[in-house]
């Protein structure tokens, strides 16, 4: 898995799988996080098939269930990261902070094998690893990544680490753009640019929604590329759906500073009913009388 | 009496010798939190997070997480007030070993509310993981931060600065979860921690002349609180127990010793002398005086308890005194 080469091509037809699949979910439990699929596949895919430098998966194949709550007596419990492989020195690390793209991550991780596709069948299952929101036990996340704004720092402070013990690889956050509106994330942002994370990536899904509607109807964020570089980062900004222009982005050049890419996107890419929902897309849920529509569109992908 | 000066000042720097993982993180308030020194000394292993207190606990989480051993050090009002969300989601769930020093605990600084952390043990007892230590001399500080680091997990430290006294040997230090005996007796159990441990000493002395016998023990692990020889003590108090604590009521030493007998059964009357409720700014001792947590109320609590009048005098007491605490 780890020499696999994939071709652009490869990487659009995982970002469709990643989208069908949530939408299956949708329409099987009649509500799900899929306008973040939609707006994230082309993101999660490239980065996991294109830009992140991961070793083999050494998680277990298939879903396992829930192993404990950390603590004196349970540190050795399988961590969501054991799918990225071991932490070598020379490996990218991967931190996922907005973590109800939880079902996203596990479909890419089942798309680039590093899970069982069957461990999919226990998404959001009582008892089981597999859960909605993910934390430290969930395969594919570093952390526990609930709460927002904790995780972009615990990210910076491992890149801090790894800088200070001279590791040569990369830390990645993916971040939504909701949680820009934290103090927190520029309390971050100013300090990796002090201390020069040039190891630091923080992927931001732009994708202007939150809970209770369009980001511009809560809160003033923009001019979002300004603010990250007044606090020190270089910040690129690329279309989100464009898996060139991503990994474009991700490459771009950033000398003593940790770069953000902003991934200008839409939450209901490929799903066009979805944009009748638009803004109110956190939680989409999908009644009896829109499945015939929505299946349709599932079984066209 | 011996006064010791910036003890922990001159004990991070011997113990960052010994752990070349130890990293000090300051939220700019380390020249008041006794590491200018190490900041000289080890400038590289300072981390100056700014006036940023959730990121500076959040980038801790990741430094420990890449086998750092990151020692928070700001007031103990910014570490658990106003970061309790990072505290409890970037390093209690997790169990990484991060050490939060906070500085200036209880009514131990003139600054106010603001400054004062009176709730901060009765918040951090409930939060899962988290070991919580509360020292009361020269000595401890010079050894809480070798049990911080046995933990290997979360550690909240409520730690004194500047003039501490010694108030016991060098050459015993601090136990993990051990209350230190310092009287031992039948009649009255008095639990101290913290600056009130000096005027449970003072009043010890002066209840002993007038006939009682008193176990006194100082207690400084606060969580976990399972210490068998606090129990046992609890069981032989004729009396009953005072907790007296530089702490809100509610949820500090008076809280977990309540849960102790609950627990255990038994049917020993608690006495609680703690802070009533938000301090304002002033001077320690007198705000001890204040909101009665000294020798004097002490006294008082052990009259309540016996149903014996003891005619001690505050000036008895004060001949007892063993230093005074007006530099703030």
């Amino acid at each position: 898995m780890e020499s696999k080469k994939y071709t652009k091509s490869d990487t659009q037809d995982i970002a469709n799988q990643i989208r069908k699949q949530i939408l299956g979910i949708a329409i099987k439990t009649g509500g799900c996080y899929l306008a973040q699929a939609c707006s994230s596949a082309e993101i999660i895919a490239a980065l996991y098939t294109q830009v992140l430098h991961l070793g083999p998966s050494v998680g277990e194949w298939e879903a396992i269930p829930f192993p404990g709550v950390p603590g004196p007596d349970n540190m050795d419990y399988q961590r969501g990261s054991a799918y990225h492989g071991l932490p070598d020195p020379d490996k990218d690390r991967f931190f996922v902070s907005c973590c109800h793209y939880a079902s996203v991550i596990y479909c890419a991780l089942a798309a680039v094998g590093r899970i069982s596709p069957s461990a999919l069948e226990k998404f959001n299952v009582d008892g089981w690893n597999m859960e909605m929101i993910g934390a430290e036990h969930s395969p594919g996340f570093e952390n526990t990544a609930g709460s927002l704004g904790l995780t972009v720092s615990i990210a910076a402070g491992t890149a801090h680490a790894r800088k200070m013990k001279g590791e040569s690889g990369l830390v990645y956050c993916l971040m939504g753009d909701g949680e820009l509106q934290e103090g927190q994330t520029w309390e971050c942002v100013q300090a990796a640019g002090y201390y020069h994370l040039d190891n630091f990536i923080m992927v931001v899904d732009v994708n202007g929604q939150q809970v209770e509607g369009a980001i511009e109807d809560q809160m003033a964020e923009e001019p979002l590329a300004d603010r990250f570089q007044a606090f020190g980062a270089a910040c690129v900004s690329c279309d989100g759906h464009d898996i060139d222009a991503i990994i474009e982005a991700c490459r771009a050049e950033h000398v003593g500073k940790p770069l953000v890419v902003l991934c200008k996107t839409k939450g209901y890419t490929g799903i066009p009913p979805l944009e009748k929902k638009w803004p109110f897309l956190h939680f989409v849920r999908i009644s009896e009388a829109e499945k015939p529509e929505y299946q349709k569109i599932y079984d066209e992908m | 009496m011996k006064i010791e000066v910036n003890t922990h000042e001159k004990n991070m720097i011997r113990f960052a010798a010994e752990h070349p993982e130890v990293l000090v993180l300051s939220a700019d308030l380390g020249s008041s939190c006794e590491v200018k020194k190490f900041r000289a000394v080890y400038p590289d292993r300072y981390l100056t997070m700014g006036i940023a207190e959730q990121n500076m606990c959040s980038w801790a989480a990741g430094l420990a997480r890449e086998g750092y051993r990151p020692f928070l050090h700001t007031f103990a009002v910014f570490l658990y007030r106003r970061i309790l969300d990072q505290l409890e989601m970037s390093v209690a769930y997790p169990n990484l070993p991060v050490v939060f020093v906070g500085f200036v605990p209880g009514i131990t600084t003139p600054g106010g509310v603001t400054h004062q952390s009176i709730n901060d043990v009765g918040v951090l007892r409930t939060v899962p993981n988290m070991t919580i230590f509360d020292v009361g001399d020269a000595t401890e500080i010079e050894g809480v931060l070798d049990l911080a680091w046995a933990c290997n997990g979360p550690v909240f430290i409520r730690m004194l600065r500047k003039e501490v006294p010694r108030l016991f040997p060098a050459d015993e230090p601090m136990q993990f979860n051990r209350a230190r005996v310092l009287s031992e007796g039948d009649d009255i159990l008095i639990l101290s921690s913290s600056i009130c441990t000096e005027e449970a000493m003072r009043a010890t002395q002066v209840l002993k002349e007038h006939g009682l016998s008193i176990q006194h023990m100082h207690v400084s692990t606060l969580k976990p609180f399972t210490d068998p020889a606090i129990l046992e003590a609890l069981r032989k108090t004729r009396h009953g127990v005072i907790t007296i604590e530089n702490q809100y009521e509610i949820g500090g030493l008076f809280s977990a010793v309540s849960e102790m007998i609950a627990e255990n059964g038994i049917g020993c009357r608690l006495k609680r002398i703690a802070l009533p409720g938000y301090p304002h700014g002033a001077s320690k001792m007198y705000l001890m005086k204040k909101y009665g947590i000294d020798a004097m109320h002490l006294v008082q609590a052990v009259e309540a308890l016996t149903g014996r009048s003891l005619g001690i005098t505050e000036a008895d007491l004060a001949e007892e005194r063993f230093v005074d605490f007006l530099e703030v």
